[in-house]
C-alpha cells in the first residue's frame, strides 16, 4: 500500500472524528480549550501507534478465539503508562484531562485500528496507520477545541483578545454538541467539493 | 453524601450523557428508533450495575489491598469485557426472551464508556458499597431518559426537511446540543 | 506447522489460548510495574510540590516546614489537614487544605491561609472539576475574583455571596460554585478558631 496515502487519509478522507463518528466521548468532552484538544489526541495517538505496533507484532502467536482480549490487554497497558507518565510530569495537563485519560481503554478508534488494520497488516504499515489516524484524531480535537475556545472564551491557545467573556454556550456541553454539528457540515460541504 | 441527591444529580443535573459526555457512540449509533433505545438502556443499565458492584469490590479488596492501584484501568475494563460475555451465556439460558431483547446490544457495551466511566467515578468519588451501586443505577436511568428522549426527537425529525448537508448525524448534534440546553434547566435543583 | 501469511495461524485450541493470554497479561502487568516503579517518585514529587507551592503562596514567609508539622481535624464526614508556618518559634500563619461537597460538578478543595487572629491571608484552589468559562474563575490564574478574600477577617466580613447576605461578590453567573467556595472556607475558619 502507498504509505503516504496510508498516512494522509486519517485527516479528512477517514477522519475518525468527522467522518466516522468513532471515538466521540472525549472530542466532546476535553475540547474547552485548543491545548487540552491537542493534548488528548497525542495522548490517543501514542496508545494507537504503540498498540498497532504490539498488535501487528504478535498477530501470528495470538490465537482468533483470544484475539479481542488480548488487544484490550495490549490497550490498556498502554493506556496506564501514558496515565502514569502524565500524571509524573504533566500534572496540570493530566487534571483538566482527568477521567478522559483512562477512558482512552473503551475509544473504540483504538480497538477498531486494533482489529481493522494492525491484525491483518505488517508492522511498518500499521506503524504509519495508527499515526495517520492519531495524528486526524488530534486534529479533529483541536479544531474543536478551537471554535470553542475562540467563541466561548475569546482566546485561542490562553491568548485573550476580547475583553470579559465570550459566548458561554461554546464552553458549555450544548456548545460542545452544536460546534461538532457544524463542523461535520463543513467537512462534509469540503468532501464534496473535493470529489 | 445522601442518596436522593445522588439520584438527582446522575439523572439530571449532570446527566452523563448531555453533560459528561459519556456514551456518546450508543446515543448517536442506536438511537434512531424508540424501541431500539429501549432495549440498549436496559441492557447498559444491567451490565453498569452489576460493574460497578464487582468494580467496588475488586477496587476495595484487591488493589487498595495489595497497592496495585496503577492496575485499575487494565483489571476494570476486562472485567467488564468478561462480565458481559457472562451475561450473555447467563440471558441465554435463563430468559430466552430477554436475550432476544437485549442480545444484540451486549456486545457493544464492553466498548461503551459510560460503564467503565461510572466505575471510575465511584471510586474517585470515594463512595461505600451502597452509594456505589445507588449512582450505578442513577446514572444508567439517566443515560436511558437521555437516550430514548433523542431517540423520539429523531423519529420526528425524520419527517423534517433538513438541508441536505445536515441530514443524518449533523443535525443530529444539533438537537443534542438543544437537548442539552434544556438538561441545563435543572442546574441548581440539588 | 504451515506458514499462512494473514491472520492469526495459531489454532485456537484451549492450551494455545491460555498460553497466549497469559505470556501477554504477564508482559503486560510486568511492564506496569516497571513504569509505576519509575513514575512513583516523580508523582509524590509533583503533588508534594503542588500542595507546596499552595502553602507557601496563602501564608506569609516561613521559615520551617510546615508539611512536617501537620495535624488533621475531622469536620462533616472529611478531614481538614493544617499546616501551621513559623518564623523561628514565632507562628505567623497557618495554610489550611479544606473542601466543600456543595460544587456545581463536585468536589472542591481549597487550600486558605488564616494569619494566627483569624485574618484570611490568600486563598488558592487545589481541586475542582468546576465548569470552564464559568466557575472556574476562581482560580487566580483565570480571573481575580478570589483577591477579595485577601485581608478579610471573618469575624467582621461575612462569608457568603451577597444572595445570601454576605460581602463576597459572586462570579458572574456562577452562584452555586461561589457559594461552594465560600463554604470551604467559612469550614477552614470555623474549624481554626474552634481549635485554637
Amino acid at each position: 500500500m502507498n504509505q503516504i496515502k496510508n498516512f494522509t487519509k486519517g485527516f479528512i478522507k477517514e477522519n475518525p472524528v468527522f467522518v466516522l463518528f468513532l471515538g466521540l466521548c472525549p472530542v466532546l468532552g476535553v475540547t474547552t480549550s485548543a491545548i487540552n484538544g491537542i493534548g488528548m489526541g497525542l495522548a490517543t495517538t501514542f496508545v494507537l501507534v504503540m498498540s498497532n505496533f504490539v498488535v501487528s507484532l504478535i498477530k501470528n502467536f495470538v490465537p482468533d478465539k483470544v484475539r479481542i482480549p488480548s488487544f484490550i490487554v495490549i490497550i490498556a497497558s498502554f493506556v496506564t503508562i501514558v496515565e502514569l507518565t502524565m500524571q509524573a510530569y504533566l500534572p496540570s495537563l493530566f487534571e483538566a484531562l482527568g477521567l478522559f485519560i483512562p477512558l482512552i481503554v473503551v475509544n473504540c478508534v483504538v480497538l477498531g485500528r486494533a482489529e481493522a488494520f494492525a491484525s491483518k497488516n505488517n508492522i511498518f504499515s500499521s506503524i504509519i496507520d495508527g499515526l495517520g489516524i492519531g495524528l486526524g484524531f488530534t486534529f479533529a480535537l483541536f479544531l474543536l477545541g478551537s471554535v470553542r475556545e475562540i467563541l466561548g472564551s475569546g482566546s485561542i491557545f490562553n491568548f485573550k483578545f476580547i475583553e470579559g467573556d465570550g459566548i458561554l454556550i461554546f464552553i458549555l456541553s450544548p456548545g460542545a454538541f452544536i460546534a461538532l454539528g457544524y463542523l461535520i457540515v463543513l467537512v462534509n460541504k469540503l468532501k464534496k467539493k473535493g470529489a | 453524601m445522601e442518596y436522593i441527591i445522588i439520584v438527582i444529580s446522575a439523572i439530571f443535573v449532570n446527566n452523563i450523557v448531555l453533560s459528561k459526555f459519556l456514551g456518546i457512540c450508543p446515543f448517536i449509533g442506536v438511537s434512531a428508533r424508540i424501541e431500539t433505545s429501549i432495549g440498549m438502556s436496559g441492557a447498559v443499565m444491567f451490565v453498569m450495575t452489576i460493574a460497578t458492584l464487582v468494580t467496588y469490590l475488586i477496587q476495595t479488596y484487591l488493589l487498595d489491598k495489595l497497592g496495585i492501584g496503577f492496575m485499575q484501568t487494565i483489571t476494570f475494563i476486562l472485567v467488564i469485557a468478561f462480565l458481559v460475555q457472562l451475561v450473555e451465556i447467563i440471558l441465554k439460558k435463563v430468559s430466552p426472551s430477554l436475550y432476544q431483547a437485549l442480545g444484540i446490544f451486549l456486545p457493544l457495551i464492553t466498548t461503551n464508556c459510560a460503564v467503565l466511566g461510572v466505575a471510575l467515578m465511584s471510586v474517585q468519588n470515594n463512595f461505600n458499597l451502597m452509594e456505589s451501586v445507588v449512582f450505578a443505577i442513577a446514572n444508567s436511568i439517566g443515560f436511558g431518559l437521555a437516550l430514548i428522549i433523542f431517540a423520539g426527537l429523531r423519529e420526528h425529525l425524520e419527517l423534517a426537511d433538513v438541508p441536505e448537508p445536515f441530514r443524518g448525524v449533523p443535525i443530529a448534534f444539533v438537537v443534542a446540543g438543544l437537548l442539552a440546553m434544556a438538561f441545563m434547566g435543572f442546574a441548581g435543583i440539588v | 506447522m504451515e506458514r499462512r501469511l494473514s491472520m492469526s495461524n495459531k489454532e485456537s485450541t484451549l492450551g494455545n489460548m491460555v498460553i497466549a493470554l497469559l505470556v501477554i497479561t504477564f508482559v503486560a502487568s510486568a511492564s506496569l510495574g516497571g513504569v509505576y516503579e519509575i513514575t512513583k517518585e516523580p508523582i509524590a514529587a509533583a503533588k508534594l510540590a503542588k500542595k507546596n507551592s499552595a502553602i507557601s503562596q496563602v501564608i506569609p514567609e516561613f521559615t520551617n516546614n510546615p508539611g512536617d508539622e501537620e495535624y488533621k481535624i475531622p469536620v462533616d464526614g472529611d478531614t481538614l489537614y493544617f499546616y501551621p508556618g513559623r518564623n523561628g518559634d514565632q507562628l505567623i500563619g497557618t495554610a489550611i487544605e479544606t473542601f466543600t461537597g456543595m460544587g456545581f460538578t463536585g468536589k472542591i478543595k481549597v487550600m486558605v491561609g488564616l494569619l494566627p487572629d483569624g485574618t484570611i491571608n490568600d486563598v488558592a484552589v487545589l481541586e475542582h472539576a468546576e465548569t470552564p468559562g464559568l466557575g472556574d474563575k476562581m482560580e487566580r490564574k483565570k480571573s481575580d475574583w478570589s483577591l477579595q478574600f485577601q485581608g478579610k477577617n471573618p469575624a467582621e466580613f461575612k462569608i457568603a455571596v451577597t444572595k445570601d447576605g454576605g460581602d463576597i461578590d459572586a462570579i458572574t453567573a456562577s452562584t452555586i460554585s461561589s457559594r461552594a467556595f465560600c463554604d470551604a472556607v467559612e469550614k477552614a475558619y470555623k474549624a481554626y478558631m474552634n481549635n485554637k
